[in-house]
């Protein structure tokens, strides 16, 4: 009974500080929210635009923490006038949109470092920006990550059929005039709220492997979407947990952790996927519909 | 947030174009294109690649939109119709995409459900129907890519049944099948002829086009002739559609045989 009882304490030991549990509840948000967006990131080939907009999100944070509002506050504003920004250029301008989306992602993120820089200790608070934190987890944190992970969760529920067709066939969707530009600028504002969502645990530089690890590893082992999501969901909040403690044991920054976790089920899962899906050829070609808008 | 579905006018022809252009930067696609197909018409839209059949597909769908002429779908623009089916060519669907049959012949009845419902055992039922009615009801629960081309085909035919699509537009439906499954997309269509569904296809098969379709639409850019097969495939149309690429050959029963040395095993489509 010796090693259970040990690893009945390595699990119940943290529990009793309120930072840890605040901590825990916060990654099983996360661990819930991203995969079932991440879904989507997966099937409509969004990575890019994913990982773009996390890292566009770094100047609003600095903001709102500078200005001391809830960080969330300021990465919310950011990301949701980022989203819908790149979705209006991204119809107009010249240029080939990944190079759109990379330029404004590379200034944003450079002027998010520059603003930090001229605070004093900013390299703390800057790798706990970047790479998460989610032992530092606030009671503020966890009510707007909550409200906005509930937001998310049920505004992929209440459209589901919609976001389905036009993910799998998008010109199905323009004959039964489904409001095509609405649905794409919700996909891309529900991806900006997730990665603010998960901000505290994964950081600005890792969000791309919530939004798409688990969801991944999910899709190579399932047929249908709700249990592509269902499943991403238990990977996400597994990897959370299991990152958390590791972080806590061996002084971790919560994002690499957890995503180390996740990543290593994405290993498995690939090992022992069934033949017939395969990720490599989706990634190599692209999902039909990659723009993000 | 939805737009109100278009009336359909009585009496009016189920397609009619007149005088229908459209140029893709620079380049004509479609010349002063002018037909009409009456209710319940089979009709095979045929001609070389880059004939703009697929351009005019896509008009009728109300999914591109003619530079100039007039586009009627029962007496209507075909921008606000629901009962206009586009069932695409098979490479334009991400086949791995994680849905079952009976979910993608659901996505037909999206508009029939309405926002902020979910489907109804009706919906259900009619969705069962139309994939008895292509004789694949056993397929249901598969996903998507694991059925053959020919299946795949028949499942997108059923999710246009299930829209209770009024016109069903086909985009090279019969490309790469098998003849047991080209068959039974036949059967589908002349049953949907019956109940006074208007199919329009696209094929490179001329043979095809005279023996099972009531009327053909010949294009190459331009209208070079519409009407009965018989009408159609005349040495000089076909001449003008495709240069000296193609034979015709009328054998013992009046039938038409026709020999294209063009488009043999070319996907790709115009």
């Amino acid at each position: 009974m010796r090693p259970v009882g040990e690893a009945l304490g390595w699990l119940t030991g943290p529990l009793a500080y309120p930072f840890m549990v605040r901590g825990l509840t916060a990654a099983v948000i996360v661990g819930v929210v991203c995969p079932v967006l991440g879904a989507y990131v997966v099937l409509r080939g969004m990575a890019f635009f994913g990982d773009a907009l996390a890292h566009i999100v770094l100047p609003g944070v600095v903001l709102a923490y500078l200005a001391g509002w809830p960080l969330v506050l300021g990465a919310l504003l950011a990301g949701v006038t980022a989203a819908l920004g790149i979705g209006a250029i991204s119809g107009r301008a010249r240029l080939k949109e990944d190079s759109a989306i990379g330029v404004i992602f590379a200034a944003a993120f450079a002027l998010g470092v520059a603003m930090l820089s001229t605070q004093r200790g900013y390299a703390v608070d800057l790798v706990h920006i970047l790479f998460g934190n989610l032992l530092g987890v606030s009671p503020q944190d966890l009510v707007w990550m909550g409200v906005l992970g509930a937001l998310a969760l049920g505004a992929v529920f209440v459209f589901y059929k919609e976001l389905l067709v036009l993910s799998f066939d998008p010109v199905l969707a323009a004959t039964l005039r489904l409001p095509a530009g609405f649905l794409k600028n919700l996909l891309l504002v529900l991806t900006a709220v997730v990665i603010v969502v998960s901000l505290n645990a994964v950081g600005v530089t890792l969000v791309l492997a919530m939004l798409i690890t688990p969801a991944s590893a999910a899709y190579l082992l399932t047929r249908r979407l709700p249990s592509m999501m269902g499943l991403g969901a238990a990977f996400g909040t597994f990897s959370a947990f299991l990152g958390l403690y590791l972080s806590y044991y061996w002084n971790l920054p919560s994002g690499p952790a957890i995503v180390l976790v996740a990543t290593a089920i994405f290993a498995v899962a690939l090992a022992v996927a069934p033949r017939r899906r395969d990720l490599w050829s989706r990634w190599r070609r692209g999902a039909p519909d990659v723009r993000p808008a | 947030m939805l737009i109100h579905p278009a009336v359909h006018v009585e009496d009016s022809p189920a397609v009619e174009l007149d005088g229908v252009s459209l140029a893709y930067d620079g380049t004509d696609a479609l010349r002063q294109v002018r037909f009409r197909v009456e209710r319940g018409q089979r009709v095979a839209v045929v001609g070389p690649n880059g004939a703009g059949k697929t351009t005019l597909l896509k008009v009728l769908a109300g999914t591109l939109r003619a530079d100039e002429g007039r586009v009627d779908v029962y007496g209507e623009r075909p921008g606000g119709h629901i009962c206009i089916a586009y069932v695409p060519q098979r490479s334009q669907i991400d086949m791995a995409f994680p849905v079952s049959v009976a979910e993608v012949v659901m996505m037909g009845r999206i508009r029939q459900i309405g926002v902020l419902r979910w489907p109804r055992r009706r919906d259900w039922a009619i969705v069962h129907q139309a994939l008895a009615s292509v004789e694949m009801d056993d397929l249901a629960h598969r996903q998507i890519g694991e059925l053959s081309g020919g299946q795949q085909q028949r499942a997108f035919l059923a999710q246009a049944l299930a829209q209770e699509a009024q016109v069903i537009l086909m985009d090279e439906p019969l490309t790469g099948l098998d003849l047991p499954s080209q068959e039974a997309i036949f059967r589908a269509i002349d049953r949907l002829s019956q109940a006074g569904v208007t199919v329009l296809l696209s094929t490179h098969d001329l043979n095809l086009a005279a023996e099972r379709f009531d009327q053909v639409v010949l294009l190459n850019r331009e209208l070079i002739a519409a009407g009965r097969p018989a009408q159609v495939f005349t040495p000089d149309n076909l001449q003008r559609a495709y240069g000296s690429h193609i034979h015709r050959v009328a054998d013992g029963d009046g039938l038409l045989v026709l020999a294209d040395t063009c488009c043999e095993g070319d996907e790709a489509g115009g």
